[in-house]
């Protein structure tokens, strides 16, 4: 079947099978390989992209229903020459190990700071309980995400 | 800044410390590339007109193949290649210390998921429908899942043992208790992937997830019946390992498919197929019996342990060595004996993970430890630094003389100065056990307070020949550090540039990685090596590097300008590179150590690294939940190269550990996993991570860059007992299992 779907600004048609999620076409249709498969259920968050404002796990949003769908990746968040102030906080806080998880949680803080820009540590250790990160103990992301929620908005 | 210029070899550098060096916080590299998502992990890599490989598996832990037919899958349209056991070109076996696991199944599959027929189709989707077309029947055999059993019948890889002292030594306090440790999994974020490319003339390049490229490389080229320079194993990006990819996954059948249909070929396990395709954590069987003196210091260790090794070798033996050489953990004690044994048996194969044996055996001597301090009435603290082995004491199990440092009490003070939460369980649902699921009432929640202590040997140990490789590089814009090292997100990355910046005085220096044809091996990236390891490479290579230029130049100084001769440029970069980059590449090797005797005794291990943790919990008795409030920490670094990498391995470390103490296990049912998924296999999130303060505690070791010492796994060893102490103080439960389950705190 034929899609049509804005990624990051940009509108692409692609051919693809229904069955397919969305973070497969991302990964492997449209070049855009920042969303990472960790486990494709949902359990996660390494697919983590923001569908029509919502943040989703891309693993679970079948391509077939991305007709006219607005989504944002980790690579229309920032560049490595103009970063999202997410991601420059993740990386002076030493968030970033092997960096697997790294792009779901750029997604998922840039999400919640454009819905709460001063979010209290509780929210923020809610608000990203849906990505797993296995090396860092998400000391040094709470830290990032403390950071910016502290200076003003 | 104050820099720590001074060599262990007592070579002092005098020059204004060069910006990125040794001590600083510096960030990584690669955190660019990472947080923007444009960074290459295995699962990313492409080639033109690539082939996608999948895997049947055994869905039986032991049976018999009796029928195995591929033809209907050779017959699909896009699929290039079906392979098994009959069509394996050269050794059909595998493994790092024992070649025991067949590449594909012989005729008896020996654990469930193991490999069966590997496949290569055009796409992803072709090639899993061709492994369902593969036909194929089993007689199902008796599986041997009960590792005791195994024991009993004799089906064993290994067995350790340690007799030191008199058997007849008693004391006053006995302790008795038997332990068990369940099925750990690493669970890296990233799974197993890797794309294989034939050069066309017979030989393959590899770039797949793994720790060790050398060794892997050892298993591959046999298998393929290949001279050894026609395999090129890559430093490919890791998405985390922590002990899983320390052994073969999917490389050898990689490599068989590229060369099979002349094309390359990717695959990337998912993650049911991963749980299944790299080894985990052994489970442990663990029976100690303590005797103490009536003020709690140890007169006698006695320890029986099993560990299940699962279907095949892999470092079964290397992890039973360790569980029996710290079953003591970091105590005094002239009298001890241990027998352990490493059970076969048809369960998933067991290797390494975080810890490597020494988390069993902390988990067992870390409650006997409490349970002795409550039989002589002085508090946790109070009975680990009665028994505390330091520098110049014996180790306890083999006898060995401790050369390095080893901060134990230091270590104990400072995790004692961190000041003590008292507040006592807040009444908000997100900070109560079971969390927002409103399940806990505030007033029926109790605090706990446990402790723990851990020594972890660091770098390989018995007589191996323990090196790494790497070459420095001064070039016209700088410097370069090449390695086959495996950055698995660790931050070797920047342990690299900062010891060449400092010993070079060159800021601009790029860490390079060769593959196992462009240099030699680095060893693993396990057992809390590199930073030692590589980092010492690195820093004699760029040391000696810096020598001969000045010499050459008749120089005094050396940095990003050049070479300097009393406050004058004598050579520009340029100039020193006139025919050429200088290079100057070193085989590093730590203290030499050698094989215990048959009484476990000698001078087994390379230095040690210890740890203490104190853990803060709450805890709903009746529905037996919890809430690991803090885990705080002080731990020996030997030096601090880069604070905040060392604090991110703390905080990760304490959280598998963590994780291992209150929720991580695979749940095995006749040697069937029940759980490999990320819904059922429970992983600590963001709302179980528990609050950390980290102190490090620095006393150069005798070895190492700057006396640095890795620092990767002993986070993961004593949080686990602390935590569970910690439960134990609130519940006064045995809890002598981890992970500790609901039912072991409301019904145990």
């Amino acid at each position: 079947m034929i899609v049509t779907l804005t990624v990051n600004g940009e509108t692409h048609t692609a051919s693809v099978a229904g069955w397919e999620s969305l973070l497969s076409v991302l990964r492997n249709e449209l070049g855009l390989p920042g969303s990472k498969d960790a486990c494709e259920q949902g359990e996660c968050g390494s697919c983590s992209v923001i569908f029509d404002g919502s943040l989703v796990c891309s693993c679970l949003v079948m391509v077939a229903d991305c007709e006219a769908a607005d989504v944002t990746t980790v690579e229309g968040l920032g560049s490595a020459d103009e970063l999202h102030p997410v991601q420059q906080a993740m990386l002076s806080t030493g968030a970033v190990q092997c960096g697997f998880c790294t792009p779901g949680f750029v997604v998922a803080g840039a999400h919640l700071f454009s819905e709460n820009p001063n979010p209290e540590t509780d929210e923020i250790r809610e608000a990203l309980s849906g990505n797993l990160c296995r090396c860092t103990g998400y000391g040094a992301i709470l830290r990032a995400f403390e950071g910016l929620a502290a200076e003003p908005s | 800044m104050t820099t720590r210029d001074e060599s262990p070899a007592g070579d002092t550098l005098v020059r204004t410390p060069v910006a990125g060096g040794i001590g600083e916080s510096i960030l990584r590299s690669d955190g660019v590339p990472k947080i923007t998502g444009n960074f290459a992990f295995a699962s990313d890599l492409y080639a033109d007109a690539m082939l996608w490989g999948a895997t049947l598996r055994s869905p039986y832990s032991h049976a018999t193949i009796t029928k195995l037919d591929v033809t209907p899958a050779l017959a699909m349209a896009g699929v290039r290649a079906v392979l098994t056991a009959e069509d394996l070109p050269g050794r059909p076996t595998f493994g790092q210390e024992v070649q025991d696991q067949p590449v594909l199944s012989d005729g008896t599959v020996r654990y469930w998921g193991e490999p069966v027929a590997i496949v290569a189709a055009d796409d992803k989707e072709t090639a899993r429908r061709a492994v369902r077309a593969i036909v194929i029947e089993y007689d199902q055999l008796t599986p041997l899942s009960d590792p005791e059993e195994a024991v009993a019948a004799g089906s064993i890889f290994k067995e350790a043992r340690i007799r030191r002292g008199d058997r007849a030594a008693s004391g006053d306090i006995v302790i008795e208790g038997r332990y068990e440790v369940g099925r750990q999994d690493q669970a890296p974020l990233g799974t197993e992937a890797g794309l294989a490319i034939p050069d066309g003339q017979g030989g393959v390049d590899l770039w797949a997830t793994s720790q060790w490229v050398h060794i892997d490389h050892e298993q591959i080229y046999p298998c393929l019946d290949v001279a050894p320079d026609q395999v090129r194993c890559h430093p490919a990006g890791m998405g985390g390992a922590f002990g899983a990819r320390e052994d073969i996954s999917l490389q050898i059948h990689l490599c068989l498919l590229a060369l099979r249909t002349g094309k390359p070929v990717k695959m990337e396990y998912d993650r049911g197929e991963s749980f299944v395709g790299h080894v985990h954590r052994h489970p442990a069987l663990l029976d100690f019996r303590h005797e103490a003196d009536h003020h709690g210091k140890l007169v006698k260790v006695e320890a029986r342990i099993v560990l299940d090794g699962g279907a095949y070798t892999h470092t079964t033996g290397s992890v039973l060595g360790n569980a029996a050489y710290f079953a003591v953990g970091p105590y005094n004690c002239d009298n001890v004996f241990v027998d352990a044994y490493g059970a076969k048996t048809n369960n998933p194969p067991a290797g390494a993970m975080r810890g490597f044996g020494v988390v069993q055996a902390s988990f067992a001597e870390e409650t006997q430890m409490d349970r002795i301090a409550e039989a002589a009435g002085v508090s946790p603290m109070e009975i680990r630094r009665r028994n505390a082995l330091e520098a110049g004491d014996r180790m306890s199990t083999t006898g060995q003389v401790i050369t390095g440092s080893l901060p134990t009490l230091e270590v104990l003070d400072q995790l004692d100065a961190i000041p003590l939460p008292d507040n006592a369980p807040v009444d908000d649902p997100r900070l109560l056990p079971g969390g927002t699921g409103l399940t806990s009432d505030v007033d029926s929640v109790r605090r706990g307070v446990g402790y723990a202590l851990s020594i972890k040997n660091l770098a390989f140990s018995a007589g191996f020949d323990d090196y790494a490789d790497a070459r420095v590089v001064v070039t016209e814009a700088g410097a370069e550090v090449h390695t086959a090292a495996i950055e698995v997100g660790q931050g070797l990355i920047s342990v690299c540039q900062q010891i060449a910046r400092t010993v070079l005085g060159i800021e601009n220096v790029a860490v390079i990685w060769d593959n196992t044809s462009q240099i030699g091996s680095a060893g693993s990236t396990s057992a809390s090596r590199q930073t030692q390891m590589t980092g010492g490479a690195v820093e004699v290579a760029a040391r000696e590097l810096r020598e001969r230029l000045l010499d050459q130049f008749d120089g005094d100084e050396l940095d990003g300008q050049g070479i300097w001769h009393r406050g004058e440029l004598v050579a520009s970069l340029e100039e020193i590179c006139s025919k050429g980059p200088v290079s100057n590449e070193v085989r590093f090797r730590h203290p030499e150590t050698f094989a215990s005797d048959e009484n476990g005794q000698g001078d087994v291990h390379a230095g040690y690294g210890v740890a203490a943790h104190r853990a803060v919990v709450d805890v709903d008795p009746e529905l037996g939940l919890v809430r690991v409030v803090r885990v705080d920490t002080a731990q020996d670094v030997g030096v601090a190269l880069n604070p905040m990498s060392i604090i991110g391995q703390l905080e990760g470390g304490i959280l598998q550990g963590v994780g291992l103490a209150v929720m991580e296990e695979l749940v095995l049912d006749k040697g069937v996993i029940r759980n490999p998924t990320f819904t059922d296999y429970l992983l600590p999130t963001f709302l179980d991570a528990p609050a950390v303060e980290a102190r490090l505690v620095e006393e150069p070791n005798d070895w190492g860059p700057f006396g640095a010492k890795g620092v990767g796994e002993p986070p993961t060893i004593s949080s686990t007992p602390a935590v569970v102490a910690a439960i134990r103080a609130a519940t006064n439960k045995p809890l002598t299992r981890v992970p500790v389950r609901p039912q072991d705190i409301a019904l145990g």
